[in-house]
């Protein structure tokens, strides 16, 4: 049987209580008669041979000589790979980038290359562990190049291992990392999960400086970004791809390998997530109370330990091979395929059950910060068309939003939280103010290059990411958060979900048309 | 006449130990201080001018003795039994209204010459506080022969009083003397102007001190960590640059003087608190201990950068603190105790006060007053200022009824 797509169900009598994600737990929520429910597609069939899809994509690339003519012996050949942002969560063994890069080096074995780096494009990120290397490239590729200092995270605070390779004609500096950008061939093996990644943000963005990303990372570009998983209508990836042309105009020469996965996101017990409730089993219902109520009695350490030990089933559904642009257009359909729903019309209120999980809080804590750019960065923007929810509509966020930080990862996050959001959380004023402040002190430099904490200037991106949103919302309500963080966002918090309800009212009148986005898994809305 | 009064009682000290240690001010219920009927002291000599308080303040000080936390080193510098009080606004005699400057120096004593210290017209280095014709005491309200503010009368020397201006509230005018400590201690802080200075505490002391940095010193940043509301919000008014719980402060040094940091345990990718600023490499130009604590000099040991000061307004005690920092980083460590003239302005420091306490609106920190009767209930609010959303509590002794009979 064919995957269902995904669908906008009607609320009505008959409808169960809906499931909305609440950070590292889940509640049960009944939304008031007329509704719009919006479900995401049932997972796609995953490619049966997974090794020789790769392989073929390898040797019959698009708009790419097949990569063995590519390789040769004496060249210097870098492998650049996307970091533990992705996929979300985490994947089962074997990781997809494994099996790409294992594939890769076996041509480039054969090819008599033996001048090959492995770079975590990781930019601003932080540093992935040994644990995380090994769990994305696997044991064997790690044990042969990372004791020679041929594996490793990139670093883009290490001006000697930075290139300036020119300015594009709108004068954005494209620094990236030196080996990368002077190597015969970059290859980049990327994670698609949803569309704003991929096509030239993987090398402008993922192997880029600080002097580089600001020119897309920034207010400006972001509130014309709509939404940046749209890349035709995203100035974030018009900047890159911009950066993509001065990177092809100097000579850099980019085999870019694509890969996209379904969305089978949750393995048993935890797989009634993505199941619709009215088609949850005996099975299903035992264990959503079981695993409520476990939860509930656990302390947090507990519960933030079981959830993220999660690994994902998710598979592979397609992977493409060769030059940039061409391959990033047929991931785009895979992903859209997979992903979209279409939605007619926008609504007046929009809620939202918020994960435990993002790309920056992997094996990590979900900061407020965090939750603001889930909430407002991510979700808002997975539309295509117009934003789910009207211009002056409320965004309602179900999440526990906990004043608590990871002090090894987000240092900066937790002096951003006490001393940026205590002044202001307008995006323009945040940015002229602090930025460049956070971005150059010379201590989060340090723990981002030694220690395992995102960059000084990431806080800040976060709070752009959401700066389109918070210029379209008329309010945002967080359920079940802790209020004093929820207000030091710039937020109201709401206890249930009735009186978020009736706090919208204040803002949309006393009837307004109700969405949930029923997410993950992800989805994105095709709205008309 | 009423006096609350401090009687030498090793049982009750030590009572009042175990019932401050359970609620704060609770030393009040069984400790030494009592609320008595006695004469009216006397004067020490024929210049000494009777002083019927108006208001008088409630300080730390007082507030460790109630509560029998007080330092041995004050044994031998106060005599019993004595009526605490030394932040007086009252009436002289001829209807004068004055602020009394509390420190019992030579003048006041009848030693002459002076000591250098009060030659100097720096009556807070006075080196013969136990000696002259009066018995020892530091300060007025310490000082068995003078009387203290918590009472219907006390005697106070010429040397000691202050003028209140006219449409100076008592309010205000109660409010010079700490206004005075907290002056003194901000003018040792001269190495911090344009720069960076901490203050750990925001209480009256901390308040004060704010007040006055901003006024004499003008550092470029100046930053307070203050634990209640009320205080956050006055520290704003009062001009602090950044205002952060106290343990927010490593964090906001850090941030302001662009510092490395190390967590505890050294760095390393390994150290969970790693990303955790325990103690900084560089830190704040000068910090202002406004509280006296072991926790807030080890703060303050900890986000003072090296060859900068410390300056300590907040009365100590016995604490135990380790000085390392302070050797390894070559630290002044300075007392700022009380008043006396300021040699870089060339003024006595209670006339700084008076025009900081107009300047700033300072009476606002008054936050309470209470009769002499309900002493509990005063040094109890007084003892929880904080947590209760206060920061002066005072004993308001304008309506008295023994006062209009003396």
């Amino acid at each position: 049987m064919s995957p269902r797509p995904g669908f906008v169900l009607e609320v009505d009598r008959s409808t169960p209580p809906t499931l909305f994600m609440h950070g590292e737990g889940f509640r049960l929520e009944s939304l008031p008669v007329g509704s719009r429910i919006v479900y995401p597609p049932e997972a796609l069939p995953t490619v049966a041979d997974i090794d020789g899809a790769i392989r073929s994509a390898l040797l019959h690339p698009v708009d790419s000589e097949p990569l063995p003519a590519l390789l040769f012996p004496g060249m210097r050949l870098t492998i650049a790979f996307d970091d533990v942002s992705l996929p979300l969560p985490p994947m089962r063994r074997p990781d997809v980038r494994q099996r790409v890069i294992e594939a890769v080096l076996d041509l480039a074995a054969a090819a008599g290359v033996d001048d090959v780096h492995l770079i975590a494009a990781l930019a601003l990120h932080r540093r992935m562990t040994e644990a995380e290397l090994r769990h994305a490239v696997g044991d064997r590729v790690y044990d042969a190049f990372a004791p020679r200092g041929q594996l490793y995270n990139f670093d883009a605070e290490d001006p000697d291992a930075l290139t300036f390779v020119g300015e594009t004609d709108q004068g954005e500096e494209v620094e990236i990392s030196k080996r990368a950008a002077e190597s015969d061939l970059l290859i980049y093996v990327n994670i698609n999960l949803v569309a704003m990644d991929g096509g030239h943000k993987s090398t402008a963005t993922g192997l880029a400086s600080y002097r580089s990303l600001r020119h897309h990372h920034n207010v400006r570009t972001l509130q014309r970004s709509r939404s940046f998983m749209d890349q035709h209508r995203s100035e974030l990836h018009s900047s890159n791809w911009r950066m993509g042309k001065v990177l092809r105009d100097a000579g850099v020469k980019i085999f870019q390998i694509e890969t996209t996965l379904n969305n089978d996101t949750f393995p048993p017990p935890f797989d009634f997530l993505q199941k619709r409730e009215w088609e949850w089993s005996a099975r299903h219902r035992a264990t959503f109370v079981a695993s409520s109520k476990a939860l509930d009695r656990a302390p947090n350490r507990v519960r933030r330990s079981v959830f993220h030990s999660v690994r994902a089933p998710h598979d592979l559904t397609g992977v493409a091979a060769g030059e940039v642009e061409a391959v990033h257009r047929l991931t785009t359909a895979r992903v859209y395929e997979q992903q979209l729903v279409p939605v007619e019309g926008q609504t007046d209120v929009l809620t939202l059950g918020l994960p435990y999980i993002c790309p920056y809080n992997v094996n990590s804590v979900m900061n407020p910060i965090l939750v603001m750019s889930t909430a407002l960065g991510y979700f808002f923007n997975l539309y295509r068309g117009r934003p789910l929810v009207r211009e002056g509509g409320v965004l309602i966020v179900s999440h526990p939003t906990p004043w608590e930080f990871h002090p090894v990862h987000h240092p900066s996050y937790i002096d951003f939280f006490e001393q940026v959001l205590s002044e202001t959380t307008d995006p323009l004023e945040v940015e002229k103010t602090y930025e460049q402040a956070y971005a150059e002190d010379e201590w989060y430099r340090h723990l981002y290059r030694t220690s395992y904490a995102y960059h000084g200037v990431h806080p800040f991106y976060m709070w752009y990411w959401g700066s389109h949103a918070l210029q379209h919302l008329g309010a945002v309500i967080v359920v079940g958060g802790d209020a004093r963080a929820v207000r030091r966002l710039g937020f109201k918090p709401a206890s249930t979900l009735r009186d978020a309800l009736e706090m919208a009212s204040d803002v949309v009148g006393r009837d307004p048309s109700i969405t949930h986005f029923h997410a993950p898994p992800l989805m994105m809305a095709d709205v008309t | 006449m009423k006096a609350l009064r401090v009687e030498r009682s090793l049982p009750r000290f030590a009572a009042a130990r175990v019932a401050g240690a359970l609620a704060p001010g609770g030393g009040a219920r069984v400790g030494p201080l009592r609320l008595v009927d006695v004469d009216p002291p006397a004067p020490p000599g024929p210049e000494w001018q009777r002083v019927r308080p108006r208001l008088a303040g409630i300080c730390g000080s007082d507030l460790a003795t109630v509560d029998g936390k007080a330092s041995p080193w004050f044994e031998p510098i106060v005599s019993f039994p004595f009526v605490p009080g030394h932040e007086v606004v009252g009436d002289l005699d001829d209807g004068t209204r004055a602020v009394i400057e509390p420190v019992l120096g030579c003048a006041a004593r009848g030693i002459d010459p002076p000591c250098p210290g009060c030659a100097a017209n720096d009556v807070g280095r006075c080196r013969n506080i136990a000696f002259g014709h009066l018995e020892p005491g530091l300060q007025t309200g310490y000082c068995a022969d003078t009387g203290g503010g918590w009472s219907i009368a006390l005697m106070a020397h010429p040397s000691q009083l202050h003028r209140v201006p006219d449409g100076m509230s008592d309010e205000a005018a109660v409010m010079v003397e700490p206004t005075a400590c907290a002056v003194r201690g901000a003018l040792k802080c001269a190495g911090g102007a344009g720069g960076v200075i901490a203050v750990v505490g925001a209480g009256t002391l901390g308040l004060c001190t704010l007040a006055a940095l901003r006024r004499w010193v003008g550092p470029d940043q100046l930053l307070v960590g203050a634990k209640h509301p009320q205080q956050r919000r006055l520290a704003t008014e009062l001009g602090a640059t950044t205002v952060v719980e106290p343990a927010g402060l490593t964090r906001a040094v850090r941030r302001a003087t662009g510092s490395m940091a190390l967590p505890r345990g050294g760095p390393g990718p390994r150290n969970r608190t790693d990303g955790e600023p325990d103690q900084l490499l560089g830190g704040a130009d000068v910090v202002v201990d406004c509280v006296g604590s072991e926790a807030s000099l080890a703060q303050a040991l900890a986000v003072v950068r090296p060859g900068g000061r410390i300056v300590m307004v907040g009365m100590p005690g016995s604490v135990t603190v380790d000085l390392t920092p302070l050797w390894q980083r070559e630290v002044e460590l300075v007392g700022a105790y009380a008043y006396g003239r300021e040699p870089q302005l060339d003024r006595r420091t209670f006339d700084l006060a008076f025009e900081l306490v107009a300047e700033a609106r300072l009476e606002r920190l008054v936050s309470a007053t209470y009769p002499l009767h309900r002493y509990r209930d005063a040094l109890s609010h007084a003892a929880e200022s904080g947590r209760r959303g206060a920061v002066k509590v005072a004993f308001d002794l304008r309506n008295e009824k023994d006062r209009e009979r003396l």
